[in-house]
């Protein structure tokens, strides 16, 4: 069970990075919500995997015995979704008007913060005081 | 319990709330905004007071035992940085009432600022793992907003970079909290230092500080993951673009110096190598990348990236003289980072464009402005009476003790390269004379709000420059709690 777990981490983690370096936004989005699943996963399976024996003190018992599922690493997933889930919807956001503005979704052509025009300095060494 | 190691997360939440609910009070709003931050100040200032006469303080929320529950833990280093942040969000605060415009107030700028500053300080003073990671959301989250706040077409450009490769970074981050839970079964970084064992049994130790060393090197801006940083930290308006170049940069290099001191303290295999590189790559081309800009704010955001070099350099060393030399360069350079991004506005403002080809005249006409630029961009350069100095020759001589030569030299050539890039600013922007007029001047109220904390910053820099040594010794305590770890446990765990 353990091993099914890791390799489908592995493969979501790997498809993941193939998307997130596509040149088109909307596969870099979707590569996110796979790369935040297959990092969930992992945690998941690093608290070992235990099937159906749910982590509850037995009526009369003051500690639990034998194997139980650990409920931490589930915690720590559920907040790793909430948090991933707030994150992805003011990503979409983000695209969808960075879309309006530029009509473009291609990474490539998203350059207005980052202008390519070259630095004339023939013109400026020209007008250097001293 | 100690209630004040609360504080620096309670009064940002408090100052954010009331301020959400003074929304259509604009007045109301700033006035809760500015004492919100002489709130945090006090608080910053009676952290650093208790630890030097208290040593490490933690407390374990709702009274569960660590490492079960959630500690928070304060020493030397993270009240240290918890009261810088105070100060120049204090400072920032008040060039805040002037300095960002009406419809971005009405957005919400005061509220996203305290919950930014209670992630960065919730970041600084917890003592778990996965909490880190929680408050890395919840300054991440804040800065985005406040990154595309306004809604420019530029700024929106820049958040797409910025967004992107903090997601990123974030799930690197997790995912070695991941294996780190697998391996050990505890995610109290006290306790983890002391159960490292199994991480170095199954050899995962390199590979563990390598996912550490890319999450948090993406959010302080090393080599080769800071192309997203001069993509974006220029399109906001100067406050938000100061607050995150002073502050946002500190919380990745704070994480990293944390998790390496504690997790870390004896490299094994290619890690410490890998840091000595990266800070080596990261100072000489940030400042490569500063000395072909004209954009005023991208330029500085160069010489971000060129500063958290330096930093990088005294972590790699792993020596109680060059942690003393990195705490103290990030000390300064928290406010030399903020003053510098405020003056750039204020020059844009002053001149009405961000092309220093273009400025011109400010010597001539604004000499206040000049003068306070000294301070910031000499400190950034190392020249002696400021306090960039300290830093960089404490940084040299632990260079000099490790007989790593060659990051010497590089350190060295790069402070020559600063002082180049900044004297070209002061040679175009400030020496040269102006073609034409320079725009009407403002209300002197706005001038006033503006130049007053950027003017409060700078001095307070001349002073610490001149009078270094209480600082120093106050870093150097901190760096010696970083490499003998034991106060920092027993702290935590009791016993």
């Amino acid at each position: 069970m353990e091993l099914i777990i890791s390799v489908v981490s592995g493969v979501l983690l790997a498809a993941s990075f193939y998307l997130l370096m596509r040149r088109n936004l909307l596969r870099f989005v979707i590569g996110v919500i796979i790369l935040g699943n297959g990092v969930n996963l992992l945690i998941f399976t690093m608290g070992r995997l235990t099937r159906a024996e749910p982590p509850v003190i037995p009526k009369g018992q003051k500690v639990l015995e034998g194997a139980y599922a650990n409920p931490l690493p589930q915690a720590l997933i559920l907040t790793a979704i909430v948090i991933s889930f707030g994150l992805l919807a003011f990503t979409l956001v983000l695209v969808y008007r960075n879309f309006a503005a530029n009509e473009t979704i291609q990474s490539d052509e998203v350059r207005g913060s980052e202008p390519t025009d070259t630095l004339d300095v023939h013109e400026e060494s020209k007008r250097l005081p001293a | 319990m100690n209630t004040l190691l609360i504080l620096p997360i309670i009064v940002p939440a408090i100052t954010g709330m009331l301020a959400l609910l003074a929304r259509n009070y604009p007045t109301v709003q700033r006035g809760l905004s500015v004492l919100g931050a002489i709130v945090m100040f006090g608080v910053g200032g009676g952290l650093v007071y208790q630890v030097q006469s208290h040593g490490i303080l933690a407390v374990q929320m709702g009274n569960w035992p660590a490492p079960f529950g959630i500690t928070l833990v304060v020493d030397y280093f993270s009240a240290g940085l918890v009261a810088v942040s105070g100060f120049v969000a204090l400072a920032v605060a008040v060039y805040a009432l002037a300095g960002i415009d009406e419809t971005r107030e009405r957005f919400g700028f005061h509220i996203l600022f305290h919950l930014l500053i209670m992630g960065i300080n919730g970041a600084f003073i917890t003592g778990d793992l996965f909490n880190m990671y929680v408050w890395f959301e919840v300054l991440l989250i804040s800065s985005f907003v406040l990154l595309v706040l306004g809604n420019d077409r530029e700024q929106l450009d820049g958040a797409v970079k910025y967004v992107g490769i903090n997601l990123v970074s974030s799930a690197a981050f997790l995912t070695a909290i991941g294996l780190l839970y697998g391996l050990t079964g505890t995610l109290n970084l006290a306790d983890l230092s002391q159960s490292m064992a199994p991480v170095r049994e199954a050899g995962l130790g390199p590979a563990i500080a390598m996912l550490f060393l890319i999450g948090f090197g993406i959010k302080a801006g090393l080599f080769p993951l800071y192309y997203w940083l001069p993509a974006s930290y220029h399109t906001p308006p100067a406050p938000i673009a100061a607050i995150f170049a002073g502050l946002l940069t500190k919380v990745g290099i704070y994480s990293l110096i944390r998790i390496f001191t504690l997790l870390f303290p004896n490299p094994d295999g290619y890690t410490q190598a890998v840091l000595l590189v990266v800070a080596g790559a990261t100072m000489l081309l940030g400042v490569f990348g500063a000395l072909v800009q004209r954009h005023i704010l991208r330029l500085l955001a160069f010489l971000v990236i060129s500063a958290m070099g330096y930093v990088v350099m005294g972590l790699g060393f792993l020596t109680t003289l060059g942690l003393a030399g990195a705490i103290f360069y990030v000390f300064q350079d928290v406010p030399v980072k903020t003053t510098l991004f405020l003056i750039g506005g204020l020059m844009e403002r002053e001149t009405g464009t961000t092309n220093i080809s273009k400025m011109g005249g400010l010597y001539e006409h604004r000499p206040l402005l000049a003068t306070m630029f000294i301070v910031p961009a000499f400190s950034l350069a190392g020249f002696p009476p400021f306090p960039g100095f300290w830093g960089k020759l404490t940084l040299l001589q632990a260079g000099v003790q490790q007989e790593q030569w060659v990051l010497v030299a590089v350190a060295l050539v790069v402070g020559l390269l600063t002082l180049l890039a900044v004297a070209q600013v002061w040679g175009r922007a400030f020496w040269r004379p102006k073609e034409g007029e320079l725009p009407t001047m403002e209300a002197l109220n706005a001038r006033f709000l503006m130049n007053g904390p950027v003017g409060v910053l700078a001095l307070a820099l001349f002073v610490l420059g001149c009078y270094a040594e209480p600082v120093f010794s106050f870093a150097h305590k901190a760096a010696a709690h970083l490499t003998d770890t034991g106060p920092y446990v027993q702290a935590v765990l009791g016993g």
